[in-house]
């Protein structure tokens, strides 16, 4: 039923504005109850993932005195992004619109009812379900800022970062816009949307910030390996509901998604431990992990696009260039993000919207594209991803040190720590 | 009467102790401590970025003793504290003024 998540999305419109055609959508649109189920099910694997998947995964990495300050910022990812996305968020995304962004027509959810469907759930599932996508895009950026930005400023960025890059995204790719419907590009689950989006501004954002005090001269080792394992594990159980929820249904395609989410995410463990274990000697923990993290990224967009032993090349080839993206170039270009969201995120997306059209399985193929013209598309839709997200990213940063100078906190914060600084609590008493 | 500082290696206090138990001491302080000499520390890596952690955890002792001990409480600590490779170790010995035990006002060799 996907890609086109959209097809479920304009019948619900058409319903609503035009009640006499009510009788000709209604023989069409039969609610499912499995279908329903499982989408509920996989609405709330989605938000397991940011909390406290992502928190821990992210927690655990930075120094003792910022766990709270990652923490929060993505317990208020929940709590600011479940409201922007009910008030105007959704209708934005999946409204109608035009090819770049969609419309007002659903404010505040305006029109729907628990009668209304999306193809065979309801409505109400749709929207909560794509929710839990705005809830953990802008949350996945916290990484790579961590340890530095105020608290104030990251909630601002995060609201306008919201309508300006991920509404668009989600609208262009999967809401009937110019990438899904005109470049004819393949994300099933949020590579380019989610990942990529998220990836290119962090390290945007991470740059205009400038690196933490001492990143280079001073160890920033992780505070807590056992929290960041646990955070990926979740996110692993939680990337479930994310790619094979991504279906919309309880069937075949569905099924798919999962074997090769959960195949893609198993090679890129494998295949990271061992480069890890030749190149330095010693396979590490947090290597493990963030391999699990690249594969699932990485599979993200391919995972109904692709056959079982096509999500193994995936996943080797996630292993391969995020190994390389976060050993190599990050130090090389000497940028500090700090937990490597680009690294992981951005390249990792990167990759998998190609690799989507590099392994697409013939049964994939959308009727009048060739290998080569998938292909094509793919490139094109990074290419734009690319240029998009970290080009609003840098307007919104620009704007705002306009308005409100530093984003970050002062010299003598930093050495304390954010979680007293900003939050006037410690995660750790002796 | 004479103050005994040995740093020695972590896992070899209990050995120590025992070892100084049996000539007659009665008593030690021990302190969790950091230092660096000649043993060169360890590195830590984490996605690729390495750490050399050039502070090596050690424990710190410091004992008391009335002069006439002192000698065999150099030799059971030594002793007990020996590996044979770097990073063993070091003692220390200072001279001690006098010593007071707070509860009975006993002082010199006999407050030890």
């Amino acid at each position: 039923m996907n890609p086109a998540r959209l097809r479920f999305v304009a019948p619900i419109v058409g319903l609503l504005a035009l009640t006499t055609a009510r009788a000709a959508w209604a023989e069409e649109d039969v609610l499912s109850a499995g279908d329903t189920a499982w989408m509920l099910t996989s609405s709330a694997l989605v938000l397991l993932m940011t909390l406290p998947g992502l928190a821990l995964f992210y927690g655990g990495l930075v120094r003792s005195k910022n766990i709270l300050s990652v923490l929060m910022q993505c317990l208020i990812s929940a709590g600011l992004m479940g409201v922007l996305w009910i008030i105007a968020g959704y209708s934005l995304a999946f409204g109608e619109g035009n090819a770049f962004i969609g419309d007002l027509s659903m404010l505040g959810l305006s029109g729907i009812t628990p009668d209304s469907l999306s193809g065979t759930i309801p409505t109400y599932v749709f929207v909560m379900f794509q929710g839990m996508f705005a809830i953990i895009t802008p949350a996945l950026m916290i990484g790579a800022f961590a340890e530095r930005m105020r608290f104030g400023p990251y909630l601002l960025f995060i609201a306008i970062w919201l309508f300006a890059v991920y509404i668009p995204l989600a609208h262009m790719v999967w809401g009937g816009g110019y990438i899904g419907a005109s470049v004819g590009a393949l994300d099933f689950a949020g590579g380019l949307v989610v990942h990529m989006s998220s990836g290119y501004s962090a390290l945007v954002l991470a740059m205009m910030l400038g690196p933490r005090r001492g990143y280079g001269k001073e160890p920033m080792p992780p505070h807590s390996l056992p929290l960041a394992v646990i955070g990926t594990a979740l996110l692993w159980v939680g990337w479930f509901g994310f790619n094979a929820g991504s279906e919309l249904a309880a069937d075949g395609t569905a099924g798919l998604a999962f074997l090769t989410t959960n195949t893609a995410a198993a090679t890129c463990v494998l295949v990271w431990v061992a480069i890890e274990w030749l190149h330095r000697g010693k396979p590490t923990v947090l290597g493990g992990a963030t391999a699990a993290v690249a594969g699932l990224v990485a599979i993200t967009p391919a995972c109904a696009f692709v056959s079982p032993l096509g999500s193994i090349g995936v996943g080797a080839g996630a292993a391969v260039i995020c190994y390389l993206a976060v050993t190599v170039l990050k130090p090389a270009a000497g940028y500090d993000d700090s937990l490597d969201v680009f690294g992981v995120h951005g390249i990792g997306g990167t990759w998998g919207a190609i690799a989507t059209g590099l392994f697409i399985a013939d049964f994939a193929l959308p009727e009048g594209m060739t290998w080569g013209s998938q292909l094509a598309a793919q490139l094109q839709s990074v290419v734009i991803t690319a240029i998009f997200a970290p080009t609003v990213t840098a307007v919104i940063v620009f704007a705002m040190r306009a308005a409100f100078g530093d984003l970050r906190v002062s010299h003598e914060q930093e050495f304390e720590g954010l979680d007293l600084a900003e939050h006037s609590e410690t995660a750790y008493t002796s | 009467m004479k103050l005994i500082e040995a740093i020695i290696k972590p896992f070899k206090v209990d050995d120590v102790r025992n070892a100084l138990s049996e000539i007659g001491v009665q008593g030690l302080t021990v302190t969790e401590a950091k230092g660096f000499g000649r043993q060169k520390g360890h590195t830590e890596l984490y996605r690729g970025a390495e750490y050399v952690v050039d502070l090596v955890p050690k424990m710190k002792l410091e004992i008391v003793v009335p002069d006439d001990l002192l000698e065999r409480a150099i030799e059971a600590i030594s002793t007990a504290a020996s590996t044979g490779k770097i990073g063993d170790g070091k003692i220390f010995v200072l001279p001690v003024a006098d010593s007071i035990r707070i509860r009975t006002g006993e002082r010199g060799d006999a407050s030890l």
